[in-house]
């Protein structure tokens, strides 16, 4: 794999987690259970889908096949999306969302603050914007799952499940491929080893202080979003989404 | 060039018609980058209408060679749905003051930060009922809990913070123990 190929693969993953993340937290609009949760979580879909934009916008100039940004969102299929696989989990209870946020956070934190330093410029800058808003996010996800983990029995036991819901999708964040290992040797993206250590470290350390246990490191990893092997999740999410897109493809009014 | 106030409730129509008229009298070869900064104050942030673009910091440059004008201006978030807005309100300014081809420039780095809201717009974001941010964006830690944010109605200390996340993606919702009144808090990013 060459270096352009592994840049413009390792772009798509960026815009397409962040979108579809945002998308997941968009189903909540007009049903969070509370109305200031509503507004956070909107909040946050608002600056994936805006980072999704910048990432998206850099891509299609680097594909460069006639594609703008919104044709790399509206206009491919399932097994042409590269996100990880957390990020398109459903909703399901509100511990399930927080704990689903906070280890998409963690990972999102870290990836962005090693891409402030990547050698190309363009990731560097869209990355410094980006990390503000994660930074925020992970907060905001980290007091949730402290909250929960070592609130009541209920929560507890929510929280818990929640982690052990999820936890099978965690490895395809910290597991580097190809593309990853070319972009890392190239100073562009991050470096995996360092990726993986900063994420289980403040997994750990918040899971900790929610009295929650974390899954075995060795645990069976669900891994496949990153090459366009989906859970049955996302052809859903995408219909929902490209509806209008492909029901009117190319109108300029809506 | 637009009358104070007057920017504030136009509809999209309305901005994309008056965008494309430039006064025939109009002579921006008599103006200067401070005479452009100037005008630029009176552009209102669509959300906040109590400051104008400069005084947010989202004007970054102004060149202006006696041909060309182009203006750099970066989002404050990035998926900030205002960006697109204050470009145009920006242009339709520029317009207004007999600039025909204004250069608008998205830049993203440095990153926009609350730091550079000016002395002057974080008294009017006050006055408006927004707590403007609290000390310096470099010095927030990661976990932490942010400094004591004022109640911008009363003055009290005594607030506490009902969501981390207000009515727009720069503010989250407080609420003053003291008045009882809820106020937004513009967040030190």
């Amino acid at each position: 794999m060459t270096q352009a190929e592994a840049l413009k693969e390792y772009l798509l993953r960026l815009a397409d987690s962040d979108m579809i993340l945002g998308q997941r937290l968009c189903e909540l609009c007009g049903k969070a259970p509370a109305l200031e949760e509503e507004m956070a979580l909107m909040n946050v879909a608002l600056d994936l889908v805006g980072q999704a934009r910048n990432w998206y916008e850099y891509a299609a100039e680097l594909i460069d096949d006639g594609r703008d940004a919104d044709k790399l969102a509206f206009r491919r299929d399932a097994h042409n999306y590269r996100n990880l696989l957390l990020t398109e989990q459903p909703n399901e209870d509100y511990a399930v969302t927080m704990g689903r946020q906070f280890f998409f956070d963690v990972w999102h934190y870290f990836t962005l603050k090693s891409l402030t330093g990547s050698s190309d410029e363009r990731i560097a800058a869209i990355a410094a914007k980006a990390l503000k808003e994660a930074t925020y996010h992970l907060r905001r996800s980290s007091e949730w799952v402290k909250r929960l983990g070592d609130g009541t029995e209920e929560s507890h036991q929510r929280m818990q499940d929640a982690i052990d819901i999820l936890w099978r999708f965690t490895g395809e964040l910290i597991t580097p491929d190809d593309t990853d290992r070319v972009l890392a040797e190239a100073g562009i993206g991050p470096d995996p080893d360092q990726l993986a250590t900063d994420w289980r470290g403040m997994v750990n350390e918040v899971l900790t202080q929610a009295t929650l246990t974390p899954g075995a490191e060795d645990a069976w990893m669900y891994m496949g979003g990153k090459h366009g092997e989906h859970t049955e999740h996302l052809g859903f999410i995408l219909a929902e989404m490209q509806f209008l897109q492909r029901a009117y493809p190319d109108a300029t009014t809506w | 060039m637009p009358q104070h106030g007057e920017s504030d409730h136009r509809s999209a129509v309305d901005i994309l018609i008056a965008s494309d008229r430039v006064p025939a009298n109009a002579r921006p070869d008599l103006l200067t980058e401070d005479d452009i900064w100037a005008l630029l104050e009176e552009v209102k942030d669509p959300e906040v209408p109590a400051v104008s673009v400069v005084e947010l910091g989202i004007v970054r440059a102004v060149r202006w060679d006696g041909k060309e004008l182009s203006i750099d201006v970066t989002p404050t978030y990035s998926g900030c749905p205002a960006t697109e807005l204050i470009e145009e309100l920006i242009t339709e300014a520029m317009r207004a003051a007999g600039f025909r081809d204004p250069k608008i420039n998205q830049v993203l780095t440095p990153a926009w930060t609350t730091d550079w809201i000016t002395a002057e717009g974080k008294e009017k974001l006050r006055a408006f009922g927004i707590a403007p941010p609290e000390g310096s964006s470099s010095k927030l830690s990661l976990l932490g809990e942010p400094d004591v944010i004022a109640c911008p109605h009363c003055g009290s200390k005594e607030t506490e913070r009902v969501s981390e996340f207000g009515s727009t993606a720069c503010k989250a919702l407080y609420r003053c123990k003291e008045c009882l009144e809820p106020f937004d808090y513009f967040k030190c990013i």
